[in-house]
């Protein structure tokens, strides 16, 4: 069975309260799929009368019709006030006294029809229909079978509103973490399954906990590529939850997700290998959890002279080793190219390593005995020595125009105790910065 | 000479017919020393330990950064965790390290810290190099460490291609390090005159390697930037 509604104003949201299969025929009609409403209301006159219902609640003025097919059910909504329920099988006297212009047919037709005196349903309804096809075409036809109100087709749904969103409100206050886990994994698998049902990943979810007795608290997940893997997803609700755990007991819970394409990306056969993006996202979620949110990342250097200056920084978007691969290639295609076209020379002397400085976080503060201008000794935590030999000073300073300056003094000393350290003396004192190593 | 006894005596007991293999070599990754590459065949296994130790000034951590510029350069991902928060990325990145490429996990001073994300990280897969760098941890706690965890570690990363590399001041994976490269300062090199024109030149340095089946003993030079 098929509802059509006609009439002004917004009516799409009122077939959605009905159907999920709603086609929007016109500006000023929807039909939609009413199948099954029967279980729900009664008979096809309740049905009508529940949508009517309905549209007046809504404030919407409308013509209603029911009817075993969506094109007669259209006819008889735009061709007939109030509403009607079209009994399967009466379609054609149903529909008989309704005018040909209705089915909007071509001018070319309409003349045609209008010169052979025939103007309404029921007069085209009882033409024969071979000699409609020999004389008026396959439009004539199917001319002829809506007028009969014989004509089958499907709907051309429009697309729901997409939600991604679950929400649950558990009988008493949760307390425990596992419990709340357990909550979180059945929304989470609908929520997976709904995207999955589109084509459909997610590459962000909120969590949404209402507190007893009053307060929210909310967490995001990302990850860096959009995945359907709800395991993983739990996993790492799991380990935010442990790292950050709601305050008091939790009454209401939500979960939403965001719509995203999902990754399809092939790496080729010689991309060199790098953590696949939501596994490292779990490995690192761990390692979160045991060394410190802040302290686990990619560092990137800064632009300034300041020493010791650098700026941490997430794992970049889409991980490592996405959309690198072809990069990779011709990098390697290249380098092969220019091996032939430019023969390697012959080997001189090996360059030498560059050094590594090894950095004492916070720089340890020392004693240092002066011999004129020069360390003679160091004392430090750690570090007790002569000094043998030393290279210095060299005087830096920068950031004068701003509230934090710096400036100091370095030495590179190489002490008794057999190591060469950075050595260096600011109005607070003086500190051993590091080590060459 | 020995292995044909054994290889007697074993036919002796099971009967003839075995087919006796040599043992799968490992693929090696270069370390982007010379010397070191050369003597090694080729640089660090692919699915091992491998420990660098020696004292402070030895080198240690400029084989590393070479070792971590080597893999970078080629697209590899690494991980270093630094249980003593002692990483420069400057010179770091001077030595050609992509620090993009480089994961950080820095401890807390924790050794234990840094031995589980280890773990979790081989566990996770995908890295061409993951260092553990316990190079100023003070021996008598590296030392603490059981040799149930390194032999952990090594059966982790054992059909993994990554190579495992653990840094400290003295040896402390034994038997569990399939390579061990000991570092050692031969001479500091300087240039100028002392007090006036005087700058820190670089170290020379010597690495010691043993191996199941070989040693040697390569030297390269630290150049200061």
């Amino acid at each position: 069975m098929f509802a059509c509604i006609h009439g002004q104003g917004d009516l799409t949201p009122l077939a959605f309260e009905f159907s999920p299969l709603v086609e929007r025929t016109s500006d000023d009609t929807v039909t939609f799929d009413a199948s099954g409403l029967e279980r729900l209301f009664g008979v096809a006159q309740d049905v009508a009368a529940a949508i009517m219902r309905r549209a007046a609640q809504r404030g919407l003025r409308v013509n209603l019709a029911l009817a075993a097919n969506p094109d007669a059910a259209i006819c008889a909504a735009r061709g007939f006030a109030g509403t009607h329920v079209i009994p399967q099988g009466d379609e054609a006297k149903f529909l008989g006294a309704l005018l040909l212009a209705q089915l909007a047919p071509s001018d070319e037709l309409m003349e045609t029809l209008e010169r052979w005196g025939i103007r309404r349903f029921q007069d085209l309804a009882a033409l024969p229909p071979l000699g409609i096809a020999e004389r008026l075409g396959p439009e004539g036809l199917r001319l002829r079978e809506l007028a009969r109100g014989e004509a089958a087709r499907k709907l051309l749904p429009l697309e729901g509103p997409e939600r991604f969103e679950d929400e649950m409100e558990p009988e008493y206050p949760v307390e425990l973490l596992e419990p709340l886990l357990f909550l979180l994994a059945r929304l989470l698998g609908g929520v997976t399954t709904r995207l999955a049902t589109r084509a459909l990943a997610t590459n962000e979810l909120r969590i949404i906990l209402k507190l007893e007795p009053r307060g929210t608290h909310e967490r995001v997940l990302r990850l860096p590529v959009p995945s359907l893997d709800s395991k993983a997803f739990l996993k790492l609700m799991h380990l935010d939850l442990s790292a950050h755990p709601p305050a008091a007991p939790v009454v209401h819970v939500r979960l939403e997700a965001s719509p995203a394409k999902p990754q399809s990306a092939q790496s080729g056969l010689y991309v060199p290998i790098a953590p696949e993006p939501v596994k490292l996202e779990l490995t690192l979620a761990r390692i979160k959890g045991i060394v410190g949110e802040a302290r686990v990342g990619v560092v990137e250097l800064v632009d300034t002279h300041r020493p010791g200056a650098f700026k941490g920084k997430g794992v970049g978007a889409g991980g490592w080793g996405v959309g690198e691969g072809r990069a990779t290639r011709i990098f390697r295609f290249k380098k092969q190219r220019e091996a032939l076209l430019f023969p390697t020379p012959i080997p001189g002397p090996p360059a030498p390593t560059p050094s590594s400085f090894r950095l004492f976080r916070p720089p340890r503060p020392a004693h240092v005995a002066l011999s004129s201008t020069h360390p003679e000794s160091v004392a430090a935590p750690g570090i007790r020595g002569r000094v043998i030999d030393l290279a210095g000073p060299w005087r830096t300073s920068g950031d004068w125009w701003t509230v934090d300056p710096w400036s100091r003094d370095e030495w590179d000393v190489a002490l008794s105790d057999g190591a060469l350290y950075r050595l260096y003396c600011c109005p607070v004192g003086w500190f051993v910065e590091g080590s060459y190593d | 000479m020995k292995n044909a006894a054994w290889r007697q005596e074993f036919e002796s007991v099971l009967g003839t017919g075995w087919e006796w293999q040599a043992p799968h070599e490992p693929e090696r990754a270069p370390t982007g020393i010379a010397e070191i590459d050369a003597a090694l065949g080729g640089g660090l296994p692919r699915g091992a330990l491998t420990e660098i130790f020696g004292p402070a000034s030895s080198g240690r951590a400029s084989l590393l950064a070479s070792i971590l510029a080597q893999a970078t350069s080629r697209q590899e991902i690494c991980a270093l965790v630094d249980a003593e928060d002692a990483f420069d990325p400057v010179s770091a990145a001077a030595a050609g390290v992509m620090l993009e490429r480089l994961l950080w996990v820095r401890c807390q001073h924790d050794a234990e810290q840094a031995l589980k994300a280890v773990d979790l990280l081989i566990q996770g897969g995908g890295f061409g190099v993951v260092a553990l760098d316990l190079a100023d941890t003070p021996p008598e706690i590296a030392r603490r460490i059981s040799l149930t965890s390194w032999f952990r570690l090594r059966r982790a990363v054992e059909h993994a291609p990554t190579v495992l590399i653990s840094v400290s001041r003295r040896p402390n994976a034994r038997t569990c390090a399939s390579l061990t490269v000991e570092c050692a300062r031969e001479r500091v090199e300087w240039s100028g005159v002392r007090f006036t024109s005087r700058l820190l030149r670089g170290v020379r340095v010597r690495a010691t390697s043993t191996q199941r089946r070989k040693a040697c003993s390569p030297a390269f030079t630290v150049r200061v930037i």
